[in-house]
């Protein structure tokens, strides 16, 4: 079991007590960013107060220290996936991660024959690196049909996929509607076909017990900043031989191992290939304290946790019957939901008055029509630090959500 | 006309109210008009604006449509009511006490009318864009940036 109460100890945001229109805080947007407990700020602190030098770029003690550093923190972060630590790219998050893909390996190897299959579901960073792909080599863009609930299947990959199919990039865990995909399963059909997994891991693997040897995944993209981490930094997982055979995405220092003025360049192996230019060496150290602390909370107790949460704050807003829930059975501990007859981001800034941090947004058209029926929703989302306590004061909010507009004149 | 200090609470809250449940304006028109498309990456507002002159200049008809909260919807109606026979001149010249108001700067309340029910819009900074979305396109067709 969580102690919530002990672990906000760890994190300035909660014991600083801060305030949002005059009210404790109270953070329900952890699908959007997480709160960073003490010890990611100390290594973030400490490279710039007391270990600040280059990686890969000098002779002297520190430098060397702080290659070693990052080599560690490749290790650590490639043991939390369990991947190889020549398989863990650094970029500056889930969006460059897959931008990485979709050019350094889509954009070389799809042809005009091809087809990428993804889904209605998809965020932004999971569709548009791929329709760029789509417009430059001339390939097809397909949908996985989504389940009556708008959950991904194995069954319906199966209905869809075909020989043509060199791509399936989805969500592991979708960011509205929370579902959880069979990442093992998805991957079995899809290479049964000779396509690749790219699976946008940001919604999970801050969440979830990761494994992409276990599950086979070719292709996995994460951020840092919503695992309790810095923000501008994040990784891609991929399969060595993958890597080997993607293309950087960018050129430059620290990624070349040879080059004349006659063009004959020569490129390192990964990742160091894909790591051009300085990189966000704070960022480094702080993300691998930060999969270490969630580590020591436990991912099973995390998921756990957040289970009981979701199971909680929908049983709670039911019970209002001021609120219409959309997802009341997905796994994640995200609820999407409106407050009866409340625009949603009118909805938001009500909560907002009470200091109550939600997402409001608008979802790409196809889905609301198709599982929705709105144009908008309010998306509360949980982490490991997340209380009953956080839960009971979005219900009691929504309660009086109907008088929205008090935010706009108490 | 009302001033700051004559409009409680309730009359702000029952003006924005009235408009969001009913707007008199949300439509698109047909025929010629000036438009423009607004949108913003904060928020869901997505929005079309339609402005038509006559030939003295003067404001024939003004209308919007699309998906928008309760205070764009409300701001934007309002909006188009006060534009209605308006020249350009004095379209920008009520836009202008407008964004002075909403920022909290000294401003001129007797041309604002309705619009006064969104004085308090700095204190949810985060809806700012919503009370002025139309208000700024309207701005940029007065420019002369418009589609016909």
């Amino acid at each position: 079991m969580i102690d919530v109460k002990k672990i906000r100890q760890d994190f300035p945001m909660f014991y600083n007590h801060v305030q949002m229109q005059g009210k404790p805080l109270v953070w329900l947007d952890n699908a959007s960013t997480t709160f960073k407990p003490d010890c990611v700020i100390e290594a973030v602190t400490e490279y710039y107060a007391t270990e600040t030098s280059n990686s890969h770029r000098g002779d002297y003690d520190l430098c060397y220290a702080m290659d070693k550093k990052i080599a560690e923190c490749r290790e650590r972060i490639a043991s939390f996936i369990g991947a190889d630590s020549k398989e863990v790219v650094f970029t500056s998050g889930t969006t460059a991660s897959i931008n990485l893909v979709a050019f350094g390996y889509g954009l070389k190897y799809l042809t005009a024959d091809d087809e990428i299959l993804l889904t209605q579901a998809e965020h932004a960073s999971n569709v548009l690196p791929w329709f760029k792909v789509s417009e430059m080599t001339g390939c097809k863009i397909g949908y996985i049909p989504l389940d009556k609930d708008g959950r991904l299947t194995v069954e319906n990959l199966r209905k869809v996929i075909s020989s043509k199919t060199k791509i399936v990039a989805v969500a592991h865990v979708t960011n509205v509607l929370g579902y959880i995909a069979d990442a093992k399963g998805l991957a079995k059909v899809a290479h049964e076909f000779g396509a690749k997994i790219v699976l946008d891991g940001a919604q999970s693997v801050p969440h979830i017990k990761t494994n992409v040897k276990d599950w086979d995944i070719d292709f996995l993209a994460f951020s840092g900043h919503k695992l309790c981490g810095p923000t501008g930094i994040g990784v891609l997982y991929g399969k060595f031989d993958l890597l080997v055979k993607t293309d950087p995405f960018m050129t430059g220092g620290g990624m070349n191992a040879k080059f004349d003025m006659c063009g004959d360049v020569g490129y390192l192996a990964p990742p160091m290939k894909f790591e051009a230019g300085t990189q966000n060496i704070a960022g480094i150290l702080g993300l691998k304290k930060a999969i270490d602390y969630v580590d020591s909370i436990g991912m099973d107790n995390i998921e756990a946790h957040e289970r009981e949460l979701k199971a909680y704050a929908v049983e709670k807003l039911l019970q209002t019957g001021k609120v219409t829930v959309y997802n009341a059975n997905s796994e994640a501990g995200i609820v999407t939901f409106n407050i009866n007859d409340v625009f949603a981001q009118d909805a938001a800034t009500y909560l907002n008055s009470k200091g109550i941090a939600c997402r409001s947004g608008q979802h790409c058209a196809k889905i609301l029509n198709d599982f929705l029926g709105t144009v908008a929703t309010v998306r509360a989302s949980f982490y490991f630090y997340t209380s009953k306590e956080d839960v009971d004061a979005l219900v009691e909010a929504v309660k009086t959500g109907g008088n929205f507009l008090d935010a706009y004149f108490n | 006309m009302p001033t700051s200090i004559e409009l409680t609470p309730e009359m702000m809250r029952a003006i924005i109210m009235d408009h969001y449940s009913s707007p008199r304006h949300k439509l698109t028109p047909e025929g010629d008009y000036l438009s423009i498309h607004s949108s913003s990456v904060n928020c869901i507002d997505d929005i079309d604006v339609y402005l038509r002159f006559n030939d003295e200049g003067k404001v024939e008809d003004a209308a919007w449509n699309g998906t928008a909260c309760a205070i764009s919807t409300a701001s934007s109606d309002i909006l188009c009511d006060l534009l209605l026979g308006k020249s350009k001149e004095e379209a920008e010249n009520i836009i202008a006490q407008y964004n002075h108001m909403i920022h909290e700067e000294p401003y001129d309340a007797s041309v604002l009318e309705e619009a006064l029910a969104f004085m308090n819009t700095s204190k949810q900074a985060a809806r700012i864009h919503c009370a002025t979305i139309a208000w700024d396109a309207v701005s940029e067709i007065l420019k002369g940036h418009s589609h016909e």
